[in-house]
């Protein structure tokens, strides 16, 4: 196996690991804190290496999200083709941000997404949430350096070993 | 400031090119949700990938289930014990009060065939497992592991020990998702136990709780108030705890009292729960019964030889109707009076 294989590989795999931690519960009074994990990972590979990640892509895995758990078909597929295109349009930038300021961009990001989600269900006829709806993108963005430094590390090594 | 990466579209430059395919992704998700939306697709293409979706579930219930059995493994003996014993006295009391009811519910029995109803006491359930996945938060809704091949058909009633959870509302070949009643999309007529009092429980916006908007200005109702399944609607058969009152007061119009409902189920701690199999009297007036005319056993058997040809020989024969019951796993099919 050569070196571009396993690099596809490991791309295919934290995107498909993204979908499933998102199936994973979390106990009970914590379940309004889960992440966006899909998002967290595909904003790590728009800005890391940002000529495998297309809106193609972002529709495909929100296609593939919505399967899982999604109400509508094609919700989660908008989301994240709407923030894929911003996030593709600042890459340049974003990429020499130092981190704190990328983690405010991302918890920009996340709350767009939240405000997308917001007008989908409202548009097809669901009450408005709760307050604690607006938790998330907080959380996100508070594991963003993290997940960044961790993606960052292991893709590294990949690297390294199959040099 | 845009990254020239679209070399497939030399004509345009590069963002027109990023604007007119996000602007038709768009358009596409739009489509496919107002489609979706109309149609109901998601189910059916779930349904059909059901090949890829089902693993997944079971993979991303795994954690959920090594973490129970984490918290067995490590529970200290005195707990376990203590537990061991509250469910041993819980099932005394279960069976004497069953010992009890055994002949109340026998002679029950025997007035309603005098009467001609179909209604029983016994419940044809079926047990099934919650599979811990997180279908969204602000969703309630959560996946079993039964589906179509063990009969599961949309709409048939979800209870625990304690009362109705939901019903289910998505059917795979082996998995299935239920809606619990605290969705907000989600009403049951119930009941008020004490009064006989009929009304809808909704779910509510937020949170675990049952509302009942529109009870009438004039209506005795009390924080304590049991409420149980009315049977109206054709969905919950009747008598199954609900809930139960939590606070009355009255709307912002005045024209109604509204109530707050705790849900009787043990909706976010159940594991294990039941499947109803008959599903309620369908609304409209009751079926023929099928049991009217002499007992089966006083017609003649259609298989025996005709003794003599008798004045008629070439009347068709009438044989007997195939019970087309709903068809239960004798393994996992327990009848309960």
């Amino acid at each position: 196996m050569n070196k571009t294989r396993v690099r596809q590989l490991w791309f295919a795999t934290t995107l498909l690991l993204s979908l499933v931690l998102m199936l994973v519960p979390l106990p009970g009074p914590l379940t309004p804190y889960k992440p966006y994990w899909p998002a967290l990972v595909l904003l790590y590979w728009c800005l890391q290496s940002g000529d495998r990640v297309n809106l193609g892509l972002a529709f495909c895995l929100g296609l593939g999200a919505d399967l899982f758990d999604g109400m509508l078909l094609g919700e989660q597929a908008l989301r994240l083709t709407a923030m894929v295109f911003i996030a593709l349009r600042f890459r340049s930038r974003l990429r020499f941000f130092p981190m704190w300021q990328q983690t405010l961009a991302v918890l920009g990001f996340l709350l767009n997404d939240r405000v997308l989600l917001l007008l989908v269900r409202v548009l097809g006829g669901d009450p408005l949430p709760p307050a604690d709806f607006w938790i998330s993108p907080f959380v996100g963005a508070a594991l963003w350096p993290f997940l960044f430094l961790i993606l960052d590390d292991l893709r590294a090594r990949l690297r390294i070993h199959e040099a | 400031m845009a990254l020239n990466r679209d070399d497939k579209s030399p004509l345009f430059s590069p963002g027109v090119a990023g604007t007119l395919r996000l602007i038709v992704y768009l358009a596409l998700a739009c489509v496919l949700m107002v489609l979706d939306h109309r149609g109901g697709w998601l189910a059916n293409v779930r349904y059909g990938l059901s090949i890829v979706v089902e693993p997944i579930y079971r993979i991303a219930g795994l954690p959920s289930q090594g973490f129970q059995a984490a918290t067995v493994a490590f529970a200290d003996r005195q707990r376990l014990t203590e537990a061991n014993q509250r469910l041993r006295e819980d099932l005394l009391l279960a069976n004497a009060k069953l010992n009890r009811m055994a002949s109340v519910a026998e002679q029950n029995q025997r007035l309603k065939e005098l009467l001609d109803t179909q209604h029983s006491l016994s419940l044809n359930v079926q047990l099934a497992r919650l599979i811990g996945v997180d279908l969204g938060a602000f969703r309630h809704r959560i996946v079993l592991n039964v589906g179509a091949r063990d009969q599961v058909k949309p709409g048939q009633v979800v209870i625990d020990a304690r009362g109705v959870m939901g019903q289910i509302i998505d059917v795979m070949p082996t998995t299935s998702v239920a809606m619990l009643i605290t969705d907000p999309n989600h009403a049951i007529p119930v009941t008020i136990e004490r009064t006989g009092l009929r009304t809808v429980a909704y779910g509510s916006r937020g949170g675990d709780m049952l509302t009942l908007p529109n009870i009438p200005v004039s209506a005795d109702v009390q924080v304590g108030d049991k409420l149980v399944t009315s049977g109206l609607g054709g969905r919950f058969p009747p008598g199954f705890p609900v809930g139960e009152v939590r606070e009355v007061g009255q709307t912002a119009s005045g024209t109604f009292l509204s109530a707050n409902a705790r849900p009787a189920a043990d909706l976010d701690r159940s594991e294990d729960v039941l499947l109803l199999h008959d599903l309620a009297e369908p609304a409209g007036p009751p079926d023929v019964a099928p049991n009217a005319g002499p007992p089966a056993d006083l017609a003649p058997d259609p298989n025996a030889p005709p003794a003599n040809a008798g004045p008629n020989p070439t009347l068709p024969r009438v044989t007997a109707p195939t019970a087309s019951g709903a068809p239960a796993r004798p393994s996992s099919t327990g009848t309960v009076p």
